[in-house]
């Protein structure tokens, strides 16, 4: 074999590596797009560190609050307040009401997404219990807080913003042991097995 | 090889091919693999064939008679498989093998052995796809398009098998690309510049560049897939950060380079014929070269329209709209050369010449259908619906299936020293030419007045296109069981074929004697 | 004179055969064309869609026109000495420059109803779409209406044991209503795996994916029923989950809101009263082929290795505590899901009634039965 093959060999063995490293790159790669061009659906999952974002004269718009459990997780989750007529430029408090009705320990991760979606980078939250896993005990109850702002950057032609929360059942990824919800044996007759 | 057993003859260190069935599964010789992968690919279409006329079947009348809606799923999904990645590639592949050495001057591939260990481990990825048929919980049933989280949370257990054989077909394709581009960039015959090089060389060049880019992500995606089912993590689960979404990202940065993969070997195929049976040069070689190098460049920013639904922000979804269409711009460049070509040129129609004009005429409506799918507020009553299905059947099936028969027809003469017969050929192509559009022309139609697409079941207005386009389809799939017939005939005997078996052909392997000897060029030739 | 009336008669019963014809024609040609929809963005979606469709049906006829008369008159025996010409750089220059500029002239109209689509404000009426396997359900919300739409075609419809209704696969037990001529915003999501709601008359199709909402909005000029589908594999029922959309005037949806509201509190009246065991089974039933059949199967079989029997089942003969639980919870890992949103209290009992009575499990099993103050017992926290 002559050495120009094994160069261009070596070439594309490196280029065929590279790619497949490309593809897990995606990940942060889409986040740094969408960041830099500002195109972002995505509501960022950690508070925000701008201090000079409030304002003294915003506009007044509507945030109407949406929640849904997700494969019917068995939780009480609704908002307190469906709607709130707030100023862009201003901190605002709201509650999520959240029950654990079942009678095991759950953890839940909630999901925030927003509409128009155009409006999620001008979403900025000081406080949010979408941060982190929200563990309850049975029968334990708890208002679970958002503080969050819209800054002036919102376009003006948007007056009413869609907050939606999503909560998911995240117990399974956290539990070394089965919780006991999952553990008795629901296979009656010939269902499908998990694929776990 | 020391210098001195180069001294003799090359001839006498070479003899035939073994003997035995042994010969197939350890061969080195590029023209015993292409046929391996032709036969393979052959069989596979058949297989993808039958599962289609289990949906046409299905499809006959509204109501379900034969099967139910999970089997239909895991046949809608099966067929799309096996025709993407065991029938339409690995035929190309074949080609590649035949065609590619003889047509650049060189002895075989450059690496002879990589090439025998990527054909066989085909048939093994391909039994354990199907394998999982048997399995409990049955084959995969999300589409060959696998989107999370139904090929992820929801999916049968056969999924972790799928993946596995995703991979294993990945890396066939790879290696095999390796050994298309090392041949052509360091093996051609001296005097062999890149313009000189005949258009299917160049098809398989520039394809094979867009596989090694995007064989590795689609490896990417579907390891992601296998870590979110078994290892805990959430690149596709929005409970855990992720989002689905980023698999449909993922995969279309494969899937769409993948459909040009599929389709510009068929564009260098027809090139070759269109200029034989014109009796004519090709008109604007160049420009040829540039249009399918344009092409597949720009098949990488193009991805997301086939997401225009997903509730992308505006700019992206205009800037998608304007990449697609431009597209347009190199593959018309394409089909005006080769009208150019037809125009004042000295035609006869032998079969090969009737599936290339087919191509031309089905792959351009097949175009047009793609135009209208890149306007994307059009687009959010095509998505999804029979329209798109009849869209990429049309570019697929009376394109790229029609080129790679054309490309038998054209080139078995060389295979095999022998003819075909004319009058069945002929007779095999216009049975195609009518199935195929029976079966998809409707499709347009039925996608427009609102059907969508994976249905095992239709609303009663969709009921008398459905029918005529399973009419269609049977119709198809009959005939080439007389391709098979023509091909064992063809193989088994018949008129003589002389090297240039054609008036008009041009190229190195038509100075090959018909057959060609087990190994040819192992002096390379001049080229002038 | 007779010559006469047989010539004016000719002229009309051709010109009444034209008219007769072309409206045909244009029946069939809508029935095989996008819908214009009821909406001005389905409008100009569809006037989109045709200025394409002609243009490329014009540059094909030119193009196909120059490829079939060469076919036709440069044969090898028309023309046994090939011109030899292979390149011509201005034509070519001019074929990759005009295709290019018909192409800017496609994307000026598209790029202008794309902006108009994604100029999403505020809604008259905010509707929240949620996509189950395999259903929608619709949560209105300033108005807390809150139901799902099933597939009200019945199964033997499907399975060919009665004949196909009018509107079969389109047909669903609780429609979406709205106004004429307000703009209402839908919420899309989904539950499990990624569906996507398409109404083809409003031209919208937005996917619904889980965890996160799109949003796509309409006004509707006139009144109507229009029916729209599913259209992203979502498993075994992806054919099977359509979607109506009732649109009316503006005092019959505010009754319709009003309704709605009364419903709410007639459902307590029902969850309260004391229910015998047939009006429990005939309820269940009901209940049961709204939702169950499509698994479970009439037979209560279930289609082995995939869905559970219930007929003859331990949970149904033996275990009413257990059965209530699997309802109520779901099953963690198969296609189970909890029907605690999805039924009501009085359907969620009646339901279980039924399966541990019907296909001989009264007669096989304990036979207990469920009443809807067993369900609200059950929702109360268990601490």
């Amino acid at each position: 074999m002559n050495n120009g093959s094994r160069k261009t060999i070596k070439i594309l063995c490196f280029a065929v590596i590279g790619m497949f490293t490309f593809s897990f790159a995606l990940i942060p790669l889409y986040n740094v797009f969408c960041e830099v061009t500002g195109l972002n659906g995505k509501i960022e999952l950690r508070a925000t560190n701008d201090s000079n974002i409030e304002i003294d004269n915003g506009r007044d718009i509507s945030v109407q609050f949406v929640s849904h459990n997700n494969e019917e997780m068995p939780w009480v989750f609704k908002p307190s307040e469906d709607i709130i007529n707030i100023k862009t430029g201003k901190y605002h408090t709201a509650t999520f009401y959240v029950k654990n009705t079942t009678n095991t320990k759950m953890t839940a991760q909630a999901i925030p997404s927003v509409a128009p979606s155009n409006a999620a980078p001008h979403l900025k939250k000081l406080e949010c219990f979408c941060f982190e896993q929200q563990e309850l005990a049975p029968g334990e109850e708890a208002l679970l807080p958002i503080r969050l702002i819209f800054d002036d950057g919102l376009p003006s032609t948007i007056k009413n913003v869609v907050l939606s929360y999503t909560i998911f059942d995240v117990t399974d990824y956290n539990d070394v042991e089965l919780s006991q919800h999952h553990s008795d044996d629901h296979h009656d007759g010939h269902e499908m097995e998990p694929s776990l | 090889m020391s210098a001195v057993i180069e001294s003799h003859n090359h001839d006498d260190h070479h003899h035939g091919p073994a003997k035995g069935l042994t010969r197939w599964l350890y061969t080195t010789n590029h023209k015993d693999i292409g046929t391996l992968y032709l036969w393979f690919s052959f069989a596979m279409f058949l297989i993808g064939g039958a599962m289609a006329l289990v949906i046409r079947a299905e499809l006959f009348q509204p109501g379900m008679q034969i099967v139910e809606p999970e089997f239909y799923n895991q046949m809608l999904t099966l067929h799309g498989l096996v025709m993407v990645f065991g029938a339409v590639m690995p035929a190309f592949v074949g080609l590649a093998n035949w065609l590619v050495p003889m047509m650049v001057g060189a002895p075989d591939m450059a690496l002879p052995r990589m090439n025998n260990l990527s054909f066989w481990i085909l048939p093994f990825a391909f039994f354990v796809l199907l394998s999982s048929l048997f399995m409990e919980g049955g084959a995969p049933n999300f589409g060959w398009t696998f989107y999370a989280p139904l090929s992820t949370t929801y999916a049968p257990p056969s999924v972790t098998f799928f993946i596995f054989s995703i991979h294993i077909m990945g890396a066939s394709s790879i290696m095999g690309s390796i050994n298309v581009i090392v041949t052509i960039m360091n093996m051609r015959a001296p005097g062999m510049t890149l313009m000189k090089m005949p258009l299917f060389v160049w098809s398989w060049l520039i394809t094979a560049y867009l596989l090694i880019a995007v064989m590795p992500v689609l490896a990417g995606a579907v390891t992601m897939m296998l870590m979110d089912i078994h290892f805990g993590t959430s690149f596709f689960n929005a409970a855990g950060g992720g989002d689905p979404v980023l698999f449909q990202h993922i995969f279309w940065f494969f899937g769409h380079p993948e459909v040009y993969i599929m389709i510009l070997p068929a564009f260098g195929i027809t090139s070759h014929i269109i200029e034989t049976f014109s009796r004519k040069q090709l008109f604007g070689h160049t420009s040829m070269v540039w249009a399918m190098t344009s092409i597949a460049i720009l098949s990488f920013v193009v991805w997301a329209h086939h997401m225009f639904t997903v509730g992308m922000p505006l700019a992206a979804e205009l800037f998608f709209m304007w990449a697609t269409m431009l597209i347009a711009v190199p593959t018309g460049v394409k089909v005006f050369n080769w009208v150019a070509t037809m125009f004042k040129g000295s035609i006869t129609y032998e079969t090969p010449m009737l599936f290339a004009i087919a191509f031309v005429v089905l792959f351009t409506i097949g175009g047009f259908s793609g135009l209208m799918l890149a306007i994307t507020p059009a687009d959010f009553q095509y998505h999804d619906t029979y329209f798109v299905v009849a869209h990429f059947h049309y570019v697929l099936v009376p394109g790229s299936i029609f080129a790679i028969m054309a490309a038998v027809y054209f080139w078995i003469p060389k295979w095999t020293g022998n003819m075909y017969d004319e009058r069945l050929g002929k007779l095999h192509f216009w049975l195609s030419f009518v199935g195929v559009n029976v079966t998809f022309f409707p499709q347009h139609w039925i996608g427009l007045a609102g059907m969508p697409r994976r249905y095992p079941d239709y609303a009663l207005q969709f009921a008398d296109w459905n029918m005529i386009s399973s009419i269609g389809a049977f119709l198809f799939g009959a005939s080439q069981i007389l391709f098979l017939f023509i091909v064992l005939k063809t193989i088994m005997g018949g008129k003589k074929a002389t090297s240039k078996v054609w008036e008009g052909s041009r190229g190195l392997e038509w100075t090959l004697e018909s057959p060609p000897p087990y190994h040819t060029f192992t002096t390379p030739p001049k080229v002038d | 004179m007779l010559k006469k009336i047989t010539t004016n008669f000719n002229s009309i019963f051709f010109f009444a055969l034209t008219a007769l014809l072309s409206s045909n024609i244009k029946a069939a040609w809508d029935g095989l064309n996008m819908t214009e929809g009821v909406t001005a963005i389905s409008k100009e979606i569809f006037d989109l869609h045709m200025l394409i469709y002609w243009i490329c049906v014009v540059i094909g006829l030119i193009v196909f026109s120059i490829m079939f008369y060469s076919m036709y008159a440069y044969t090898k025996k028309k023309n046994p000495n090939p011109s030899t010409f292979h390149e011509d750089t201005k034509l070519e220059l001019a074929w990759t420059v005009v295709p290019f500029l018909i192409l800017v002239f496609m994307a000026i109209p598209a790029s202008n109803t794309l902006t108009k689509i994604y100029d999403d404000v505020e809604g008259d009426i905010n509707i929240q779409v949620v996509g189950y396997q395999w259903k929608w359900q619709y949560k209105y919300l300033e108005d807390n209406i809150n139901f799902f739409s099933n597939l009200a075609t019945d199964w033997d419809e499907i399975n060919n044991k009665t004949p196909k209704g009018e509107f079969y696969l389109q047909e669903v037990d609780e429609a979406v209503v709205i106004p004429v001529g307000k703009k209402v915003r839908f919420l899309i999501t989904a539950n499990d795996v990624i569906h996507s709601w398409w109404m083809p008359d409003f031209a919208i199709k937005q996917d619904a994916i889980p965890g996160f909402i799109n949003s796509a909005w309409t006004v509707v000029d006139k009144p109507g029923i229009f029916r729209g589908k599913c259209t992203e594999l979502c498993g075994k029922n992806h054919g099977f989950m359509p979607v109506v959309v009732k649109v009316v005037p503006q005092e019959e949806y505010d009754a319709w809101v009003q309704d709605k509201r009364e419903e709410a509190f007639k459902m307590a009246e029902l969850t309260e009263k004391n229910w015998t065991l047939e009006e429990l089974n005939k309820r269940g039933e009901d209940a049961y082929l709204k939702n169950c059949v499509a698994c479970h199967q009439v037979n209560g079989q279930g289609i082995p290795g995939i869905f559970a029997a219930l007929a003859g089942s331990d949970t149904a003969l033996n275990n009413r505590a257990k059965h209530i639980e699997i309802l109520m919870e779901g099953v963690q890992g198969t296609a189970m899901q909890s029907f605690a949103n999805q039924l009501s209290e009085v359907d969620m009992a009646a339901v279980i009634t039924y399966t541990r009575q019907a296909w001989g499990n009264a007669e096989n099993g304990d036979g207990e039965i469920v009443v809807p103050k067993d369900i609200v017992e059950y929702k109360k926290p268990k601490v």
